[in-house]
């Protein structure tokens, strides 16, 4: 599904390399979860696969199938089938979250050669999955993200993914500023769309999300690589010893 | 040539190109606005109220020609049940407008208003010359001596439709002065429309005097012809818990200066200025609102969103003047510009003059581009880049335009903004 090889990322701006040397290999169906100390380019992965601006991309590939991710604008990128749920999602006054879906929904179909959405389907499709993430009426009338809550911002992420029916997901620290009852959702919420032509790169700092959000491989990312990976135990071990032991393990 | 010589020898030129029109009860007033006029004279670029916007176009004794905008949208509001008052150049258009009756309104035209003792002579030129101080304003001026028609509109319940003023324009040369008066009765209400560009060069006055607890909207789209020019000018007095919400939208236009004066002088009135333009090359707008706050416990709103490109220029001048003993004044002003690229500029000019103790006032005017993390947001989820800066575009005009209270109304301005941005992307 998703291919990364050999990548080396550089910021636009200054000399300071952030990625050395990524490989990944998430197969289809299959969640991974990246866990690293802060500053070890996890975030920085995602932003860069999904197209943001002010990275240089000195080496390596990246490929979501046959698509070769690092050449196309980001809105091709999603068309194609990625997905990002951000860290910080981002509070649009004046764009109702419903226009915001639909026009999304419609512009990754359209950009796909498939029929638009009409209006009263997308209404009723919409309808009942933001009922199965507890987002009222008023949420999906409401500015995109305006006056949501942590919580909120975090499950809006995961109906619009929900929505666009993405076959890669790449979730940023999606607990990040969530409490037990929200991560519980959120996870339930990423849980349903788990299936066999979807997968999943959860990037998170704690083990906690790992419980709902169960992954089949655990990669541990530092300074720019990936430096070790395994089973769902590589989490439970870094949450009981933390990151020095591996790091001065593969140093 | 010395500065007074050059305005006195602009205002003579341009009042040499003017008669008077007879208006029998409005003679006086307009002869006294006269006077005023040759008193003033008008601006030149050294005036500090001018400081932005340069005026000679609009104060030079031949307008600029401007050719005819051939617009293919259906014309706004035109499925909202209204009142229909069209004038064309200038000129009312008895066949194209709708009887002029409502129920609760009078409806009157200042060209044909004949009676000798008419409620209009208590507000012609009067809250015009209120607003002469203590800045000059010296093209309302001009307005009230020698505006040819406009609408009189006396209020004295709820109005049942809105009225609307539609204000065609098909001479390239036309060179237009209209004057409306409106007057709202304790407890009217009334909103007005105004639509269109009217003239190659519009200079238009509205005076409006709200008693206590009456109520006026009023939404206004100055049409979108590229080389049209205007000077306007609304000129309203407030009084207590009596509400005034004005919105104007502006597309185009060569230059564009609205000024807005109003004054709060009965306690707990409410107040909205706001608005939104879309400017892009040879483009001049300015907003110059003053509101002066003479009661207690009022709330004042301006609002001013411009989005500008290619070289387009947007100005703003807002003051709030809080008078003694207005107490519990709440003034809020913001001007914002989007700059869609490097060579457009906005100049802002917020002012503060408070003599009162126990007061809330606060302004901000910002300059910024589009916000690169919301538009990387709206691209990861598969939306084009032209179209996310078109959202992010109305996203940020959306401030200015929610202060339209009526809810279709206020759709029906979006959905325009909406689909001028669509049609720009081809």
């Amino acid at each position: 599904m998703l291919k990364i090889e050999n990548l080396h990322v550089k910021l636009e701006d200054e000399e300071k390399q952030i990625l050395k040397g990524v490989n990944l290999e998430v197969g289809a169906g299959q969640v991974h979860a990246i866990m690293g100390p802060n500053g070890s380019g996890k975030s920085t992965l995602s932003y860069v696969l999904s197209g943001r601006e002010g990275y240089e991309i000195t080496d390596g590939e990246a490929h979501l199938g046959d698509v070769d991710l690092l050449d196309i604008e980001p809105e091709e990128r999603a068309a194609a089938g990625l997905f990002l749920a951000f860290q910080y999602p981002v509070e649009i006054p004046g764009v109702g979250n419903m226009t915001f879906l639909r026009t999304a929904v419609n512009a990754q179909r359209k950009a796909r050669g498939e029929e638009e959405m009409s209006a009263a389907e997308f209404l009723k499709v919409v309808r009942a999955k933001a009922k199965t993430l507890k987002i009222d009426a008023d949420m999906l009338k409401r500015p995109v993200n305006v006056g949501f809550s942590g919580g909120e911002k975090k499950r809006n992420e995961i109906l619009q993914m929900a929505m666009l029916e993405p076959k890669m997901c790449i979730l940023d620290e999606t607990d990040s500023g969530l409490d037990v009852d929200a991560m519980k959702l959120v996870s339930e919420g990423v849980n349903a769309l788990r299936s066999e032509g979807r997968s999943f790169l959860v990037i998170t700092h704690y083990q906690r999300l790992l419980d709902h959000i169960k992954p089949d491989v655990v990669h541990i990312m530092a300074n720019g690589r990936i430096i070790k990976s395994g089973g769902p135990e590589l989490a439970l071990e870094v949450e009981q010893n933390g990151y020095a032991d591996i790091l001065a393990e593969v140093s | 040539m010395s500065a007074v010589a050059e305005t006195m020898n602009v205002t003579d030129e341009r009042l040499a190109g003017l008669t008077l029109p007879a208006g029998g009860w409005s003679d006086a007033a307009r002869k006294d606005a006269l006077s005023r006029v040759q008193m003033m004279g008008l601006p030149n670029r050294r005036d500090e109220y001018w400081k932005y916007t340069r005026p000679d176009t609009l104060t030079q004794a031949v307008a600029v020609p401007a050719a005819l905008f051939h617009n293919d949208e259906a014309a706004l509001f035109d499925d909202v049940e209204r009142l229909k008052i069209v004038f064309v150049d200038g000129v009312f258009d008895a066949d194209a407008s709708d009887d002029l009756s409502l129920e609760g309104v009078s409806i009157e035209r200042l060209a044909t208003a004949d009676a000798d003792i008419h409620w209009a002579r208590d507000v012609y030129g009067v809250l015009e010359t209120n607003g002469q101080k203590p800045v000059e304003r010296p093209l309302a001026a001009l307005n009230t001596a020698f505006a040819t028609d406009g609408v009189l509109i006396h209020v004295t319940g709820a109005a049942s439709k809105p009225i609307n003023m539609i204000y065609l324009h098909n001479s390239e040369t036309s060179d237009v002065m209209l004057h409306n008066v409106i007057k709202l009765d304790a407890g009217a209400s009334l909103t007005v429309l105004e639509t269109g560009p009217a003239a190659a060069r519009l200079n238009m006055v509205t005076e409006v005097e709200v008693a206590d607890t009456a109520a006026l909207h009023h939404i206004r789209a100055q049409g979108r012809d590229h080389e049209r020019r205007a000077a306007t000018h609304i000129f309203a007095r407030l009084g207590t818990e009596s509400v005034f919400k004005s919105f104007t939208l502006t597309a185009n236009g060569v230059m564009t200066r609205n000024e807005c004066v109003l004054e709060l002088t009965g306690d707990d009135a409410k107040a909205t200025v706001g608005g939104a333009c879309v400017g892009d090359g040879d483009f001049h707008h300015d907003d110059t609102v003053f509101i002066t706050h003479d009661a207690e416990n009022c709330e004042s709103r301006q609002v001013f969103k411009k989005v500008l490109r290619n070289g387009a220029t947007g100005v703003f001048q807002g003051k709030i003047l809080v008078k003694t003993g207005a107490q519990k004044t709440d003034g809020y002003q913001i001007s914002q510009s989007l700059l869609l690229d490097g060579d457009s500029q906005f100049l802002a000019k917020p002012e503060l003059e408070i003599y009162a103790d126990d007061v809330i006032c606060s302004h901000g005017s910002t300059s910024g581009a589009i916000d690169e993390t919301a538009l990387f947001y709206l691209q990861s989820r598969g939306i084009s880049k032209p179209v996310a800066t078109d959202l992010l575009t109305l996203s940020f005009l959306a401030e200015a335009v929610d202060e339209i209270e009526d809810e279709t109304l206020r759709e029906q301005i979006n959905e325009r903004m909406a689909s001028w941005l669509e049609r720009r992307r081809g």
